[in-house]
């Protein structure tokens, strides 16, 4: 698509945006010390619990659904081919 | 006159109207319901008897009224939503379907709450019919099924209530006897309970473009009604809506179409308020009711985007999209306002919403229950709050070059934005309105990093798996739900079985009609000419039988 080129289709920026939400990321860690916490569990006073909480259980859940995914997935016509068959 | 009403006998002019007016009558038609509903005084009107038994049509108290309000808005938005499209069908249909919600919501009695949850069912199964495809016929039909099912199991559940000496009042009802195990049943079908869920993410992306949006704001959160109303603490179901909130998420990040995605979000966050009603008390009730009129709105909002990318793309297949935001501004904007919204980003609607929820599980230090719905909140910003924007949006650039949606579509985009963000920025409204006060301030110091982390690092695990390659590509693909026991397993059993019959009567055929022609020849003998009866009987004989048959009628009267 050279016609329509953006700025999003530079991989230098790409890779801005990434370095920016590691940026980010690692702030909001930091700022673990900076506040009071008003915990309704212990584990919560862990230091960095919500971000670490946060990007291990997204980490897992997507490599758990892909493993899922060669249990589960079927052909996209997998319930049309058979209907056919029927002359429904 | 009840708003429902005012709702469903509006829709009857509908289809005679011509273009503008109709548009005008079909925006009017909601606003003037939200009127008439909130003119309303607390309490019950135009009760009757009816047979015997006492109904309530009309009740109206502070938790009918979130429920009837959201639905109201929610029908506002959808005919918006629906203008640029000139199918009568679908237009009459959106009002009925919308007006047997409230109506449901308003009802005081079960016999009422019984005859708009079944109207909700049939109203509604025309905007998958709307498709008009072969495909979108048989979706249609197994949508009516579980509905009708549904009704079905209300309908005994409420008989045998009242045969227990229960009442037709609509109260709590409670589980622990067999008609209110009956009625939660009925509701676990449309509150899409897990396996009893598969006709939701089944057969709302089968639906129009507009077809799936107006679905996704009514059936399930009537049932979400009913089951703040008739089930609050019951403890089996934080269970329920746990699993609901956590299994969905697996599959969302697999499934290619992006409006069955969505459908399974859909099921995750009805988990988040199954789990508010299974906790119970004042901030559980709350906390259910605030997040499913927020959820109305984010939810409608998302499927809002999809059906405008629908209309204007033809597909929504995650493998076909990318890129739009080029073509789709606008329509890429307003879907991000939705996605921070279910993700529950401070100053947008989830956040203050679903942490009712979650203080209510933290109240009664569920450690479990909390930890799986903090992994679900993770989880739904990782495929609604992400993938649904990333993957219509930006991520390749698929090549399409479409004009941006209809201005009907956004402007309902941007209402249901606007109140997303509303709802976050001044919680204190949609607190008001809720059953019971409100003792809970949602931003804190604490409560806003808090969630910021798990968002940032959770969208940081996305980058890195996208940069690293390990995130699962999209394919072509569909997913095995409990769906696959009515659409392959149940008609492999009764084809199996007539090919058995078949089969059966091929072989054993021949010998059992042998055998029949044999017996009936047996039978038939004495009555053949040739035969004991058929040869003439000589007079002696014959009155020896009379004298026989004379004995024994004695015989009998005797004994």
């Amino acid at each position: 698509m050279t016609d329509d080129r953006r700025r999003l289709d530079e991989p230098r920026n790409v890779r801005r945006i990434v370095h920016a939400v590691y940026l980010v990321c690692g702030l909001l860690l930091l700022t673990d010390l900076l506040y009071e916490k008003t915990p309704h569990f212990s584990f919560e006073n862990w230091f960095g619990f919500y971000p670490l909480f946060g990007f291990v259980v997204s980490f897992s859940l997507v490599l758990s659904a892909k493993e899922l995914r060669r249990l589960l997935r079927r052909d996209e016509d997998f319930y049309e081919r058979r209907q056919r068959a029927r002359r429904w | 006159m009840s708003p429902a009403l005012l709702l469903i006998l509006g829709a009857l002019p509908v289809p005679l109207l011509p273009g503008r007016v109709r548009s005008a009558w079909m925006v009017v038609l909601p606003i003037a319901a939200l009127a008439l509903l909130w003119s309303m005084p607390e309490g019950t009107t135009g009760g009757l008897t009816l047979l015997g038994l006492s109904l309530e049509p009309v009740r109206v108290d502070s938790l009918a009224r979130v429920f009837a309000t959201a639905f109201c808005l929610a029908a506002l938005l959808a005919v918006i939503y629906g203008l640029s499209v000139r199918d009568r069908v679908q237009q009459v249909a959106i009002l009925v379907y919308a007006g047997s919600a409230i109506g449901g919501s308003l009802a005081g009695d079960l016999v009422t709450l019984f005859v708009f949850w079944e109207l909700t069912g049939l109203s509604s199964v025309f905007l998958i019919w709307a498709r008009r495809t072969e495909r979108g016929y048989r979706a249609g039909m197994r949508y009516l099924a579980a509905q009708v099912i549904s009704g079905l199991l209300m309908l005994a559940g409420i008989v045998l209530q009242v045969s227990g000496g229960a009442g037709l009042r609509f109260d709590y009802i409670g589980a622990d006897s067999p008609g209110g195990m009956l009625i939660l049943t009925a509701i676990g079908i449309k509150c899409a309970f897990p396996v009893l869920h598969a006709w939701l993410q089944d057969t709302y992306p089968e639906a129009t473009a507009v077809g799936t949006v107006v679905l996704s704001g009514f059936t399930t959160k009537l049932a979400i009604y009913a089951l703040a109303r008739g089930y609050p603490g019951t403890d089996m179901l934080v269970w329920i809506g746990v699993t609901m909130a956590c299994f969905p998420i697996f599959y969302a990040v697999i499934e290619n179409d992006l409006r069955r995605v969505l459908s399974y979000s859909m099921i995750n966050q009805l988990g988040f308020m199954v789990v508010g009603v299974g906790i119970g008390g004042a901030l559980g009730i709350n906390g259910a009711a605030a997040h499913a009129f927020a959820d109305i709105f984010f939810k409608g909002l998302l499927f809002m985007s999809m059906g405008a990318v629908l209309t204007r793309v033809g597909t929504v297949k995650a493998t076909e999209l990318g890129g739009l935001y080029k073509s789709m501004p606008q329509t890429t904007v307003l879907c991000m306002v939705g996605a921070a919204s279910i993700s529950a980003f401070p100053l947008f609607s989830g956040f203050v919403t679903k942490s009712l929820i979650l203080e209510a599980v933290a109240d009664e230090h569920r450690t479990v229950v909390w930890l799986l719905l903090l992994f679900a909140s993770a989880g739904v910003f990782h495929h609604a709050g992400i993938k649904i924007p990333f993957f219509a949006f930006f991520a390749h650039d698929a090549g399409h070059r479409v004009p941006e949606a209809p201005l009907s579509m956004r402007v309902a985009m941007g209402l249901a934005a606007a109140i997303s963000i509303a709802i976050g920025v001044v919680p204190g409204v949609l607190y008001g309105m809720l059953p019971f006060a409100v003792d809970y301030v949602p931003y804190t110091a604490s409560h806003v990093i808090n969630q910021l982390q798990l968002l940032g690092l959770a969208a940081m695990a996305f980058t890195v798996l996208m940069r690293t390659g390990l995130y699962p590509p999209e394919l072509h693909s569909v997913n095995l739900d409990a769906d696959v026991v009515y659409r392959r397993l149940l008609p492999a059993i009764w084809t199996r079985g007539q090919h058995g019959g078949a089969h059966m009567r091929d072989r054993l055929g021949p010998h059992v009609e042998a055998g029949l022609a044999g017996v009936a020849t047996l039978v038939t003998r004495p009555l053949r000419a040739d035969g004991g009866l058929g040869v003439p009987w000589s007079t002696s004989g014959m009155v020896r039988w009379v004298v026989l048959l004379l004995g024994i009628l004695l015989l009998i009267s005797y004994l």
